[in-house]
């Protein structure tokens, strides 16, 4: 394929396979950990959503200029210093600035580096091509992972908590549905939501066995 | 029981806050595998070893890393580690168990990226602060509990499959996190078990 060609056409289509036709959550199920733990509250889930925007760009920028200096053999091990190190910056961030949701998210932080979506992404797209399409990529990726994040987050606050972004919006007589906090609400919400984008977006079911 | 006697830790690890069902991890290969019995099998047993091997050194690395003062390297020296001793196993199962290699080879490479490796090390270590044979109950027990886990939904799954009158959308994944659901409220029961 020629890239110089196609240039803006491709552009576009990357963003638009990211945050649609090939939704990382939706269509090919990675980075559901994160997805799943750290979206009972919105303000998590913002936070959450922004480590992994900004990792998921640095790494595309790195791994995508250097393509052509990575030996295939331990290009893995590459992905994952680098993704690691881009961690480790988020995480002092959030404890320097943020030392209260940084409490709340715990572990989850420094698991942002097992999130498979970054994995993915420098897998099958940062290593073949160069950094303007790659940046385009990880923002794509990265937003569409955040609107998911978010919409789950939203729905799961309301009802498990009443509240949005911890001020009160449901009536003074409301019943907070608890089992939404815990984690098999999580499970729930997203298994609708899977249910939803796929049926919406005509995604054909795996295939038996 | 005492706070953190070993067999505490072993139930709470293995039921109570079960790594799939509680803290939510491991998803991806659960999804991917929990399709069919015999898959799940095989990853499980390959998640138990590896987490038991992975955790030990990270321990080690911990608290070479604390002596030291370098602990903001820890991310990056856990992964390593944990990358190299998969690369590891896969180099001499597939000199020594070639039998071994066939059956569970192909889930070695994925569990690099499996975040109940990382997050188990994490917790025996930053989080937790345990000894190294607490550390290594909680390690093997929190991983028998995501095989426990992964092989209820598989079991679930593939009869649910006989029947065969799942919503399309809900096919694959969906109806995997509906079960997966269902399974969490019942491991709630288990809470205030310790």
């Amino acid at each position: 394929m020629n890239l110089k060609n196609i240039f803006g056409k491709k552009g576009a289509k990357t963003i638009k396979n990211g945050i649609w036709r090939e939704h990382p959550i939706s269509s090919a199920t990675l980075g559901i950990c994160s997805a799943l733990a750290i979206s009972n509250k919105v303000e998590n889930a913002i936070a959450m959503s922004a480590g992994v925007i900004f990792v998921l760009v640095l790494t595309s920028v790195i791994i995508s200029s250097m393509r052509k200096l990575i030996p295939g053999r331990v290009r893995i091990i590459i992905y994952m210093i680098t993704i690691a190190a881009g961690v480790t910056i988020v995480d002092l961030v959030l404890m320097a600035y943020f030392p209260t949701i940084s409490e709340a998210m715990g572990p989850y932080v420094p698991l942002i580096i097992t999130n498979c979506i970054i994995m993915g992404r420098a897998e099958a797209f940062f290593i073949q091509n160069p950094p303007q399409h790659s940046i385009l990529d990880a923002l794509a990726n990265g937003l569409a992972y955040a609107y998911t994040l978010l919409v789950i987050a939203i729905f799961r606050e309301i009802f498990a908590f009443g509240t949005l972004l911890g001020v009160k919006v449901t009536p003074a007589n409301w019943v907070d549905w608890v089992v939404l906090a815990a984690p098999a609400g999580a499970f729930f919400v997203i298994g609708i939501f899977l249910w939803i984008t796929r049926t919406v977006a005509g995604i054909e079911p795996p295939g038996k066995g | 029981m005492a706070e953190n006697s070993l067999l505490s830790i072993f139930f709470t690890a293995l039921l109570i806050q079960n790594v799939a069902l509680f803290y939510l991890l491991g998803m991806c290969p659960f999804i991917a595998l929990s399709r069919s019995m015999k898959t799940a099998i095989g990853m499980g047993a390959a998640v138990i070893f590896v987490v038991g091997l992975t955790s030990s050194a990270n321990w080690v690395m911990y608290q070479l890393l604390d002596m030291t003062g370098a602990l903001i390297l820890q991310y990056i020296v856990f992964i390593i580690v944990i990358a190299a001793c998969v690369q590891l196993v896969e180099m001499i199962m597939e000199r020594f168990f070639p039998a071994l290699q066939a059956s569970f080879g192909i889930f070695l490479p994925l569990i690099t990226v499996n975040c109940i490796v990382l997050f188990i090390s994490l917790k025996v270590t930053t989080v937790d602060g345990l000894s190294y044979i607490q550390a290594l109950v909680y390690s093997l027990s929190a991983a028998a509990g995501f095989w426990l886990a992964m092989l209820l939904v598989a079991a679930i799954y593939e009869k649910l499959n006989l029947i065969g009158n799942v919503p399309k959308g809900l096919q694959g994944p969906g109806i995997i996190m509906i079960i997966t659901g269902i399974m969490a409220l019942s491991f709630m029961g288990f809470s205030g078990m310790v």
